[in-house]
């Protein structure tokens, strides 16, 4: 609970109008602004190709590599992806903080609808809400 | 009674003198620091470990600086050390790119860096804090010359597309007038006694007085026009010589506008301990900090071995590879113990054998994404027109900010700075984008603070770190909760194995957190050797 919350607080403030000092963690830092995400495609675009790459088939680096959304068969649930994006999954980094519920939703349904999976089925808003962690008021 | 002064306890610089006397430089710095004199980081001097058991093998995953430095102590120690690496080169994230050198990422775009001879840029770390005692302990004993990083400028840039009509105003005219403005409610906030009930009458007097020195206020407590404030913010005709030197105090800009910019963020920014003066680079790039590592174990390193698993049990540690310099032959490699600083982005998608609860560490722990910017102008135009000297310009563009270089001031030709230095969000964007959408959207940002950069503009390189095939992105991203749950376990000798890196460390992202994670997992490991021997 406490970690989505530390993490949102990050992203969230990123999305700001400026600018800010990111966590003690960064040697740096200071997180750039995101420009808006109207669809699916978009958030793909600005977000998801920096690392799955604009075909969606991943990369392969130093014996690890950046899995391939086309023709993975984990694609099958759309809860599957939706859960990876709001808290991440080894490297990568969680998004639950930087993308609402809509803009989870989109992404999912275009990554599922895209690079050669034609999945039917369509994530709602609601089903990630869902999905987010419940924060008390303790977390915050 | 005759002994009655032998009962009084030495005074401190006493102690320090009979300690320095006895044990030596080291012996006194190390009790310089533990009675709080030379603190900085965590640095308690470099470990003195002795009496490994003749014939035992290390196996060291990584030429990086934690890596690297862990072989060095450790051969010290007397062990066998062996480091393997899977790039052409030592350093792992220290790194610098100039003319010549080819850049390919993730995805298969190349880059050929243009710079004139002598250019640089740090895609990596490119700054060290004064308090980064074990990284400039080591850097002096390797003999890696450093000179002043300038990190603040009073004469760079502020930038907000919504604040100013858009227009950069000065560091140095925004931070008096904030700060002006500021100590002028707050002073006359106690003159009017609004403020009685927090703050008692003796300290009111002190609390005002110092309002009006640091803010520079007139008299009446009010910050406006006049030489005053312009002895800070810089006047509108500077201060001349002769008949005509009288200077005019520069305008101020209006309070309301200087609150809601929300530019003092980068003033808050340079307070930051990290970010504090006096900091350091190394002369002629930071990669003369690898190179300086890599000269004291050289010998150690083998290049090119891909690592695919890494695998223990009561006799040893076995650790296969390919071996890439010879078409990705299947090696392995023995050993009795194995330091490991592999990256937990690619560490945790390997065939590791280790506990539960350390794969469960392994897997807890995202890579930040960051990009920077390397670009080339025909001369030193931020130096030449701005008066600029090193330093940092700030945006609320996605390209964050411009860093002017350090070195080389004054001098004539192309020069490079750092025309974009990004995380979170922006850096997902950037390094989305193809290698020359990059450089366009740099220059298109950077020329609403520069409008010299299209004009001057020579070439570009840019460093997408979640594209890099050995790191899958730039460093350690600990979330409390997951400190609390894996840090100590990441950080404990599973068996045979330890980790090092900047991800096991606090100081996550710095090459200081490389460096003294090093030290510790070397000093662990070495016990955990003795008491198995």
């Amino acid at each position: 609970m406490r970690k989505i919350l530390t993490v949102s607080a990050f992203f969230a403030l990123s999305v700001c109008l400026l600018p800010h000092t990111a966590n003690a963690d960064s040697a740096s830092a200071v997180a750039g602004k995101m420009g808006n995400l109207p669809d699916g495609a978009a958030v793909y675009k600005h977000v998801c190709q920096s690392c799955h790459m604009p075909d969606g088939k991943g990369a392969e680096g130093a014996g690890a590599h950046f899995p391939a959304l086309a023709d993975n068969p984990k694609l099958q649930s759309a809860e599957y992806p939706a859960s990876v994006i709001l808290n991440g999954f080894g490297g990568m980094p969680w998004f639950a903080g930087m993308l609402n519920d809509q803009q989870v939703a989109n992404v999912v349904n275009y990554i599922r609808t895209h690079f050669g999976n034609h999945y039917t089925d369509t994530l709602k808003p609601s089903d990630v809400a869902d999905m987010r962690p419940h924060l008390t008021v303790e977390d915050e | 009674m005759p002994h009655a002064h032998h009962s009084f306890p030495p005074t401190r610089r006493q102690l320090l003198t009979r300690i320095g006397t006895l044990a030596g430089s080291a012996a006194l710095y190390q009790a310089m620091t533990s009675l709080g004199h030379a603190a900085g980081t965590d640095f308690k001097g470099s470990p003195s470990l002795k009496g490994a058991k003749k014939g035992t093998k290390i196996l060291v995953l990584g030429a990086g600086l934690s890596g690297m430095l862990s072989a060095y102590e450790l051969r010290k120690a007397g062990y066998d050390v062996q480091i393997l690496e899977f790039q052409s080169r030592s350093g792992g994230r220290n790194i610098s790119l100039r003319g010549g050198d080819t850049v390919t990422e993730l995805g298969g775009a190349t880059q050929k860096v243009g710079f004139a001879q002598g250019n640089y840029i740090n895609p990596g770390p490119w700054r060290i804090p004064y308090h980064h005692q074990g990284l400039l302990h080591y850097c002096r004993e390797f003999g890696v010359q450093l000179e002043p990083f300038i990190e603040l400028n009073h004469n760079s840039w502020l930038h907000s597309s919504g604040a100013f009509g858009g227009k950069a105003v000065r560091y140095r005219e925004f931070a008096s007038d904030f700060t002006g403005f500021t100590a002028e409610l707050l002073a006359k906030a106690i003159d009017q006694h609004k403020l009685d009930d927090v703050i008692s009458a003796d300290e009111r007097a002190h609390v005002r007085d110092a309002m009006k020195s640091w803010g520079a206020l007139g008299s009446d407590l009010t910050y406006k026009k006049g030489n005053t404030s312009s002895l800070r913010r810089g006047f509108e005709r500077p201060q001349g010589g002769g008949i005509d030197g009288a200077p005019i105090p520069s305008d101020l800009f209006d309070r309301q506008d200087v609150m809601k910019s929300g530019l003092w963020n980068w003033m808050a920014f340079h307070e930051r301990l990290d970010m504090q003066t006096t900091m350091f680079q190394p002369v002629g790039g930071m990669d003369q900090i690898g190179k300086g590592f890599t000269r004291q174990v050289k010998d150690l390193i083998t290049l090119n071995c891909k690592v695919t698993s890494l695998h223990q049990d009561q006799q040893g540690v076995t650790v296969t590879y390919n071996d890439m310099s010879n078409g990705g032959a299947v090696r392995q490699a023995k050993a009795d113990y194995c330091v490991c600083t592999i990256p937990l982005s690619v560490l945790s998608q390997l065939d590791v054998q280790v506990s539960d609860s350390m794969k469960a560490a392994i897997m807890a722990v995202p890579y930040a994404s960051s990009v920077k910017m390397g670009m080339e102008f025909k001369r030193r135009f931020w130096e030449e027109d701005d008066q600029i000297y090193g330093g940092i310009s700030f945006t609320d563009q996605q390209i964050s900010q411009i860093s002017y270089p350090s070195h080389g001031i004054f001098s004539k030709g192309p020069a490079v700075l750092l025309g974009g230095y990004m995380f979170g969000p922006a850096a997902y964007d950037f390094a989305g984008k193809t290698p020359q959408e990059r450089i366009e959207e740099a220059l298109k940002q950077g020329t609403a603070i520069h409008p010299q950069y299209r004009k001057e503009f020579s070439n570009g390189v840019s460093f997408a770190w979640s594209r890099v095939p050995w790191t899958l992105g730039c460093c350690s991203m600990w979330t409390e909760e997951a400190r609390k749950t894996h840090y100590k376990t990441l950080c404990s000798v599973d068996n045979r194995v330890v980790l090092a890196g900047e991800h096991a460390s606090y100081i996550g992202c710095w090459q200081e957190g490389a460096i003294l994670s090093a030290l510790d997992a070397v000093t662990r490991l070495h016990k955990r050797a003795l008491g198995a021997a």
